[in-house]
């Protein structure tokens, strides 16, 4: 019985049923569109595990969005909603893609100037929303949001000066300087013949690692918890709530800052002009709900969604649609969102058994 | 003076074709929120009124009736969300975030795989859209013809707009749907259905965000493409709070979102000012708007709380 229980109540039972309800709508859709699930769901399975290479790139893409979903993930256990990652993120990339174009330094100190900046970056976009709360008592999704248009807008508009665009026209930057990329060394990565294997997963994880600290074994980690869960409590305590709320949110900032960079300093190379957002901020609050906003539970839910993205941008060799990749995952956020009143019914449930 | 006269009327014809589709969104976000459910997912039911808008105008070539269509297609949308948030509880904010995920996604999935793997539709010849009004009326290229080249829907939406109003301020269901989202405890106790007025008002702001997508690819543009929606059912939530959760000042504010982009319009023919920069006005203006008016802007009470009927 008690195994039960605890089955019932875990995050992980919820979160899988969710993931396996979200591929079943999408292959529902997929049979709509005359596609076979079975031929698409393979091609996905061995888009990723096909190969050794294949693993790398999955790799690659995950690696954004494990911060991202960090990012998220931090601004969930401190009790704000970080949906602006998305605005941190595309301000991140912006200095690091400039700063990696303009500098001129030796390279290990270049790629890491160029990180510092698209975290200090990112903090300070989110950091401006903070002060808006703290200060104005303005509700941070509402400024989030228009935060992350703005990023946008701003992004397009200095990929395009003449200073840092491509020089002939076309909707790119230049090429960030060698010794801003943060590549594998040339051997390696012709060893994993994969031209874009980056240390991006390493950081990754070890940010990963280092919120895990933060959040579980540092009076920071429990002072913020605290303010998160019950901020007028936290302030009876002396704890500074106000102070809390923006060390949270820099962090949170700075963490999805970082994304931008390990994808402009390790994948792409360049920022390009884009014609919607890009969307991994909105990705990380996927990879934050998947992941039971556990830093650890991050990694592998990154891994998942980057598998999924690497997996789906393959899709359309066997002529499926990649957007099922979307619908899969808004599904999954759908029955995670909800699953909470599965839990509670459960506790009641529970409850009544044992009276 | 001709030409300041030419372009005036240009401005204010851009401003009358770019406003419609965020005033629909952003009328429909009013009735959301106002009833305590936060939509952020307005973008997402945009998207595929879009879609469903230009699917329809091209396989029935009516563009009314496909115009309702992508209202009910929105309404769907709506639908989901409601049971989300109002049934099951769900956070408001990541329910909206799950939308903005499927109606993108779900709009470009299906129609590749409609039309053959394009994330485009094919265009649809001019007899398949709104008709215009007023065409032919005035001398072509003259002051009014230039200012009153605008489809007959977008003067119903400012119509809309007024009876917006009328049901927020002086109808039953009106003082119900505000109520409900400052004291849902009380309105019930009161004998409201709390539920039912949320379900009303959350399905209705998807049925109005379908329409506000649907006429942008059946009366601006047409066709249905993925970069047709891009932020305006963000602007639109924008305007909702800079006009103070209420039809009235959604509108205004509506009104110099659509001038801010007919201002784009213009001077990206023209190529002096970034559209880029232009584009971040809205979004720039909110911000400052909440800075500045603070205490005075009121957000409805119990605005993203989960209310959980008694019995």
């Amino acid at each position: 019985m008690n195994r039960k229980k605890s089955i019932l109540e875990s995050n992980v039972f919820y979160t899988l049923v969710a993931v396996a309800a979200g591929f079943v709508i999408g292959a529902v859709f997929l049979v709509i569109a005359g596609i076979s699930p079975a031929t698409a769901y393979g091609k996905l399975l061995s888009s990723v595990f096909g190969k050794p290479k294949y693993l790398v790139w999955t790799l690659i893409y995950a690696s954004p969005l494990i911060f991202t979903g960090l990012s998220v993930a931090f601004s969930f256990r401190t009790g704000v909603f970080n949906i602006g990652a998305e605005g941190q993120f595309v301000v991140g990339a912006l200095a690091a893609c400039v700063l990696g174009i303009m500098l001129k330094l030796p390279p290990v100190l270049h790629a890491l100037v160029c990180v510092l900046a698209a975290a200090a970056a990112g903090a300070v976009w989110s950091l401006i929303v903070g002060v808006l709360k703290v200060k104005r008592g303005i509700h941070e999704v509402l400024s989030f949001i228009m935060f992350n248009w703005i990023a946008f807008y701003l992004s397009n508009y200095v990929v395009n000066l003449e200073a840092i665009h491509k020089e002939g026209g076309g909707e790119a930057t230049k090429d960030v300087l060698e010794s801003a990329r943060i590549l594998f060394p040339e051997g390696l990565r012709n060893a994993l013949d994969c031209n874009a294997a980056n240390w991006g997963i390493v950081l990754a994880v070890l940010a990963a690692v280092l919120i895990y600290v933060i959040i579980e074994k540092t009076t920071l980690g429990y002072k913020l918890k605290a303010v998160g869960f019950n901020s007028n409590g936290a302030l009876y305590a002396g704890i500074n709530a106000d102070g809390s709320v923006l060390t949270a949110l820099g962090i949170s900032g700075a963490l999805a800052g970082l994304g931008g960079a390990v994808q402009i300093l390790g994948m792409s190379g360049r920022l390009s002009q884009f014609a919607g957002q890009e969307g991994f901020g909105f990705e990380g609050i996927t990879v934050a709900l998947i992941g039971s906003s556990s830093p650890v539970g991050c990694i592998f839910s990154g891994l998942f969604y980057g598998a999924m993205k690497y997996g789906g941008s393959k899709l359309s060799i066997v002529k499926a649609p990649s957007e099922v990749v979307d619908i899969i995952m808004g599904c999954v956020i759908l029955f995670i969102a909800v699953s909470q009143v599965f839990r509670i019914l459960f506790a009641k449930f529970h409850k009544k058994k044992e009276v | 003076m001709d030409v300041i006269i030419k372009n005036l009327g240009l401005l204010i014809n851009a401003t009358l074709i770019a406003t419609p589709p965020l005033l629909l969104a952003a009328l429909g976000s009013c009735f959301s929120e106002r009833s305590g459910v936060v939509n952020i997912g307005i973008e997402g039911m945009m998207t595929i009124g879009a879609f469903t808008g230009a699917v329809m105008g091209l396989t029935t070539g009516n563009g009314w009736l496909a115009f309702l269509c992508a209202g009910l297609a929105g309404a769907l949308f709506g639908a989901i969300h409601a049971v989300a948030c109002i049934s099951f509880h769900a956070d408001q904010t990541i329910a909206g975030t799950a939308i903005n995920f499927l109606g993108p996604g779900l709009a470009v999935f299906l129609c590749k795989a409609m039309y053959n793997n394009s994330s485009d539709t094919p265009a649809m010849d001019p007899g398949s859209k709104l008709p215009k009004l007023f065409e032919g009326v005035f001398p072509a290229g003259s002051f009014w013809s230039n200012v009153l080249n605008v489809y007959a829907v977008a003067y119903l939406v400012f119509l809309l707009a007024f009876v917006c109003w009328f049901v927020f301020y002086k109808t039953k269901f009106g003082a119900h749907l505000r109520a409900v989202g400052e004291h849902p405890e009380a309105c019930e106790s009161l004998g409201i259905d709390v539920y039912r007025v949320r379900y009303s008002c959350v399905i209705l702001s998807g049925f109005l965000a379908g329409l506000g997508g649907a006429f942008v690819t059946l009366a601006t543009i047409n066709q249905f493409r993925p970069s047709v929606i891009v932020g305006q059912g963000f602007i639109a939530i924008a305007a909702v709070i800079f006009g103070k959760f209420s039809p009235e000042g959604a509108t205004k504010a509506c009104l110099l979102f659509g001038l801010c982009s007919g201002i784009k319009t213009l001077a990206g023919q023209s190529n002096t000012v970034s559209p880029n920069l232009i584009s971040m006005i809205p979004y720039i203006v909110t911000i400052l708007a909440l800075v500045l008016f603070v205490g005075k802007a009121h957000t409805p009470a119990a605005n993203g709380k989960i209310f959980v009927r008694s019995k």
